[in-house]
């Protein structure tokens, strides 16, 4: 029958179209561990802008008005540079990568456990940091460090650094906690109402705990784990399962969870809290535990096959600038980058001194993201370390 | 008259062509929707069996196209995707049976029992659910579910409390979610059903108990199995449900979106299984002859 003839088209057309959607991508491989990224030049003049431009960032960084009204600061830059904001919120670093991936964006809000991978897969181009004047005024200390630079080249202008809080509803839970062991105990009087955050990562803040109180397993950077100490995170975080009510990776959950008497404990970002309590349906503190805590450092990168560049170097300028990089930082509950930043808070003149902005001793018990590799990023030069890979399977493993 | 100049008109001529030749009057019927089938539909389920046999960049992420069946082999041999793959079955089996006894009476009873005005007005509040979003209603259960909501509310006097956020709750919610899908085939199966058949099974002394499993039962089982086709396929792909009032639960459809940011191959090899269970439901189903009068 004649119609066996367009079947075998079809099945030709498939094909051709197979082949020609593998073969489209094929020049993004790169090297993995000890990395040379690929050769991308950094923009070398700035033109006018382009009229929009695409955003990922975490929730807090792009408020246009959203969460609340007065806080806006997305509005001004797009009246002084024509350039209209769209953003896309995304809720964890994975979220980050994959976004930034597609190539539909930007410039991207990246901690330090997506900036390397973003480097490493060629997404994002170095900066060229003469056409961000207010770069002058960053803190020295967050210049040119591992996780935003490659051989001295920058690849990002710092934004920000903070960390990982515990937070608790304090009619609930008493005695106040202090340390992380009350997430992490297997017989809390608050089983099923505790939370955790639900991205590999979380891993570290494990690893961390057990850090400080088992010295017998060696852990010297949670970051930096053998196996047999992935091993004993993973044990650790098998037992926090049981006590956990729902994990949360979007904002708005642990948001809501908190609201609503779900979650009484766990781990946060200070903008939750600062959202729970702005709702006012519960009372919540945030801590730092005594044994430190994970945190992060983000920086603004810039897509490598970014559409709007122009506009996006307008927007890393301005994110940072002393006045709006001081309403982020006080919106956030952050550290700011800049350091004219702390001149510009108006709420609270100990903001800069409450979040430890220029105390170096303070942050030495913050272990900011980073991406695990087999290289031990504890300075030991060992290369016998689970890469973040292997973190993800053991996360599957944890969750499933 | 005009007939023999309007049959050298192009038109005339090519319909007397298609007259002539009934395999290209079929290759022209038949090449839109093939062309579709095979393309959207078929060619996308390709290349997610083809990404499956890729690897990726560790430390990147980025796809390499390296061909390798590791994919497959962890899928099979790591005890997480088994279990993770029971659970979903177990949950999307629960499912399918709840929604069929509760779909079952809801069923007989719209069709057979309620006059006909208060029938229409059954059907309309059966079919009012769809209208609302399903993110609505997972959320809507999401607040009856929590600390202190509707569900522990009710059960305070009597000492309970709400079941909290579990696979208890994913069944709940997926059951309330599907059940339209059921009850829509059934009665329009019962509808069908001829009262002499009824009449018939009372003359020779059934009671309705006998009635219903020898007669009524037998006649609806194509509809039943309908509707458990949605039900468990429906089920068995779903992911927000259970991102929202799951608790620490996780079901197939959430072990493929964690995986499709990191490793889209790892994705596309766990995206297999699910395919795998509907193609032998689907088998099992056409074994029973339920699709034949489809």
């Amino acid at each position: 029958m004649s119609i066996r003839h367009p079947l075998r088209a079809l099945t030709a057309a498939t094909a051709l179209l197979l082949a020609a959607a593998c073969s489209s991508n094929a020049g993004g491989s790169s090297a993995s561990g000890g990395f040379a990224p690929p050769k991308i030049s950094a923009q070398k003049s700035l033109g006018a802008g382009e009229g929009t431009v695409n955003i990922v960032a975490w929730a807090g960084y792009v408020e246009y008005g959203q969460d609340s009204k007065t806080v806006d600061w997305v509005t001004p830059f797009t009246q002084q540079t024509g350039c209209k904001v769209n953003l896309k919120v995304a809720g964890t670093s994975d979220e980050m990568v994959a976004l930034m991936k597609t190539g539909q964006y930007d410039t991207v809000s990246a901690s330090g456990d997506a900036t390397l991978r973003l480097i490493a897969g060629g997404d994002v181009a170095p900066v060229n940091t003469a056409l961000v004047p207010n770069y002058a005024d960053i803190y020295p200390g967050l210049k040119n460090q591992p996780w935003n630079s490659v051989n001295g080249v920058p690849y990002g202008i710092p934004h920000g650094r903070g960390a990982n809080l515990l937070m608790y509803n304090t009619d609930k839970v008493t005695p106040a906690p202090t340390s992380w062991g009350s997430v992490f105990a297997a017989d809390s009087p608050y089983a099923g109402h505790v939370t955790a955050y639900d991205s590999p990562i979380y891993i570290a803040d494990a690893a961390l705990y057990l850090m400080r109180t088992e010295p017998d397993l060696g852990i010297k950077n949670p970051y930096a784990l053998t196996k047999p100490q992935l091993d004993a995170a993973v044990a650790l975080l098998k037992v926090q399962k049981k006590q956990i009510g729902s994990y949360w990776s979007d904002y708005t959950k642990e948001q809501a969870a908190f609201d609503s008497g779900d979650d009484l404990i766990g781990t946060t970002w200070e903008v939750i809290q600062q959202a729970v309590a702005g709702d006012g349906k519960v009372k919540t503190q945030a801590i730092l535990p005594t044994e430190g805590s994970t945190g992060w450092s983000d920086t603004w990168m810039i897509s490598a096959h970014a559409q709007h560049p122009d506009c996006a170097y307008q927007w890393m300028n301005y994110i940072v600038s002393p006045a709006v990089n001081a309403q982020v930082a006080e919106y956030f509950g952050e550290a700011p980058a800049n350091s004219k930043a702390c001149g510009q808070i108006t709420d609270n003149p100990n903001f800069c001194t409450d979040y430890h902005a220029t105390d170096e001793s303070w942050w030495k018990n913050v272990y900011y993201w980073t991406t695990p590799t087999a290289q031990c990023a504890d300075g030991s030069g060992r290369g016998d370390c689970t890469t973040y890979a292997q973190w993800v399977t053991a996360w599957n493993e944890i969750k499933s | 008259m005009s007939a023999p100049a309007a049959a050298r008109t192009p038109v005339r001529r090519l319909a007397g062509v298609l007259h002539r030749h009934p395999g290209l009057r079929l290759a022209a019927l038949l090449s839109a929707p093939m062309t579709w089938l095979a393309l959207a539909y078929l060619g996308s389920l390709a290349v997610l069996l083809l990404s499956a046999f890729w690897t990726t960049n560790e430390f990147t992420s980025s796809i390499e196209y390296r061909w390798t069946t590791a994919n497959f082999l962890a899928v099979l041999t790591d005890p997480q995707y088994r279990t993770v793959a029971l659970r979903t079955l177990g949950i999307a089996v629960s499912v399918t049976l709840i929604d069929a006894v509760i779909a079952l009476p809801m069923a007989f009873h719209i069709a057979r029992v309620a006059g006909p005005s208060s029938r229409r007005l059954l059907l309309v509040a059966v079919l009012t659910p769809l209208w609302a979003g399903y993110l609505v209603k997972a959320y809507a259960w999401w607040v009856m579910l929590s600390h202190g909501g509707i569900l522990d509310w009710i059960t305070a006097p009597f000492g309970g409390h709400s079941p909290g956020f579990g696979v208890p709750a994913v069944v709940m919610v997926l059951a309330y979610l599907w059940l339209p899908y059921m009850v829509l085939p059934l009665c329009t199966a019962f509808g069908q059903l001829p009262d002499s058949l009824l009449d018939a099974s009372a003359d020779l002394g059934a009671g309705p108990w006998r009635t219903f499993r020898s007669v009524v039962l037998p006649l609806a089982r194509p509809a039943l199995i309908a509707g458990s086709v949605f039900t468990f396929s429906l089920s068995l792909g779903d992911y927000l449900t259970v991102q929202i009032v799951g608790g620490t639960t996780s079901m197939l459809g959430n072990v493929i979106a964690s995986n499709v940011t990191l490793n889209l191959p790892l994705a596309a090899a766990v995206s297999c299984v699910p395919v795998l269970l509907i193609v032998g439901y689907l088998l099992a189903v056409r074994r029973t002859g339920a699709l034949d009068n489809l």
